[in-house]
């Protein structure tokens, strides 16, 4: 687009309210009904190459509209990563009935090479998740990509095993981090009061 | 002087620069050059086993690294072949709002002076996509550490008090002289500028924490890092190993800095 040069007639079509968006705006998924473009620091502006438990493709902005508690773990974690959905089914469950209903869980794995869709069929099994969980993976490199936007650190040692921080994420109804904890194994106020908060706004 | 140059000569030059690069119907002049690494057995200052005290050997596979970091005009030929990763177009979330803000606009660099200064002010997500442009991906930090242990001619100088002594050196050069031009001397494998002239972004940045062991503390507000081996680097002299760390594990991907740069890398495949 020639116009994009042009500091003068940007300003001009800036002063009418035109919007230069980016040229990827066009071509993004948009949830049902979502005419409103995703705001620049939406994680739904990446488009990682999921699958989900079931080996559908899932689409991150799919998730657009509902509040998201986010995390990644691995599968044969057997320690921290059980914690993890643990202290998640435990918020979801302390949250009013409608609220609950409304909550969506995304579980990312960081083990690409040993979390295929059946291991995280048998996880999700293992964890009683039902249908507002959704576990998915992706190669290597937009599972780089997915933790450095949650701020999930992660490294694969030789053995196999992961050295890994551990946090879950709030999402609002556009995708954007408004709370993270680090508390496992109990509800954290942090997490919850935000939770509540962003139900109530969009009840 | 070339900060005076009216809007229009800048543009022109600018456009000049990304036309010598291959944009705009000019083939490229040169490709990026890219150096093949034979890899091996390699032991990084971080440990890659369980336990967090002994050192663990690692394979660096055969790899191919960029012999120059990613120059300012480089990137500036991408952004105009890449109209979404251009200042004010990139979303928020993928740059931090320093983004390339050294340039006099999102299609003009600081000078002209700096087109063959690395670019910096480039966060992990940009450094990435102008990787991804040439065929090519972010080396990682075992690779990067890998090819920066050799000297001029040696391999593998990092046991030289004098070469760790180079290096600290450079890295005490006051900031204020700016970023020198890209093309120092080339190290053993022929890779040029890995010390004295950028940080460089890595892959697996976000795979760098030094922390503790959490699991044995029993107070589930520690739980943060699971898993051995986050606990402590191996090699304590290797300070400006050590500084390269400290800085890219401080970092999110959005993030840009002044002397924050990135060079690429490509995988070989292995022979069958």
């Amino acid at each position: 687009m020639k116009t994009i040069h042009d500091p003068s007639r940007r300003r001009a079509l800036a002063r009418l309210g035109i919007a230069l968006s980016a040229p990827w705006a066009s071509a993004l998924p948009r949830a049902a009904g979502a005419e409103i473009p995703l705001p620049g620091n939406s994680i739904y502006q990446l488009h990682p190459a999921l699958l989900d438990q079931d080996g559908r493709p899932f689409d991150l902005a799919s998730l657009r509209g509902n509040p998201v508690l986010a995390s990644m773990f691995y599968s044969s974690c057997e320690m921290v990563c059980p914690m993890i959905f643990e202290t998640i089914r435990q918020t979801v469950d302390a949250l009013p009935a409608a609220g609950r209903r409304r909550i969506r869980v995304l579980m990312a794995s960081f083990d690409p090479a040993r979390d295929s869709v059946e291991v995280l069929k048998r996880t999700a099994k293992a964890h009683g998740c039902d249908d507002r969980w959704t576990l998915v993976r992706a190669d290597e490199v937009d599972t780089r990509k997915l933790a450095a936007l949650l701020g999930v650190q992660y490294r694969r040692l030789a053995s196999g095993e992961f050295n890994h921080s551990t946090s879950i994420e709030l999402l609002d109804g556009e995708g954007r981090i408004v709370a993270r904890s680090g508390k496992l194994g109990a509800i954290d106020p942090q997490l919850m009061q935000p939770l509540k908060k962003e139900l109530e706004r969009r009840a | 002087m070339a900060i005076r140059m009216g809007r229009a000569r800048l543009r022109a030059a600018a456009i000049g620069a990304a036309s010598v690069l291959g944009v705009a119907g000019v083939p490229a002049s040169a490709a990026p050059a890219y150096v093949a690494l034979p890899g091996g057995t390699f032991e990084s200052v971080l440990p890659q086993g369980n336990s967090p005290t002994a050192s663990t050997p690692v394979d660096v596979a055969r790899f191919a690294l960029r012999v120059e970091p990613v120059t300012a005009a480089e990137f500036l030929a991408f952004v105009v072949t890449h109209p979404e990763w251009r200042r004010g177009a990139a979303p928020e979330v993928f740059v931090d709002a320093r983004y390339l803000a050294d340039w006099r606009s999102p299609l003009q660099l600081a000078s002209l002076a700096g087109a063959d200064r690395p670019v910096t002010n480039v966060s992990w997500f940009a450094a990435r996509a102008f990787c991804e442009s040439e065929g090519a991906r972010l080396p990682t930090w075992l690779e990067w550490e890998y090819a920066a242990a050799a000297d001029e001619t040696r391999r593998d100088a990092r046991s030289d008090p004098q070469w760790r002594q180079r290096i600290l050196t450079w890295y005490e050069q006051p900031a204020s002289a700016g970023l020198p031009a890209v093309g120092g001397a080339p190290n053993a494998y022929g890779v040029r500028d890995l010390h004295g002239v950028v940080w460089e972004w890595v892959e697996d940045f976000n795979a760098l924490f030094i922390a503790g062991d959490s699991r044995t503390q029993g107070d589930p507000d520690l739980l943060k890092f699971c898993g051995a081996g986050a606990i402590s680097v191996l090699d304590r002299d290797s300070y400006a190993v050590l500084m390269r760390i400290a800085l890219l594990s401080s970092l999110v991907a959005a993030d840009t800095t002044a002397s924050l740069g990135f060079r690429c890398a490509r995988s070989i495949p292995e022979k069958p």
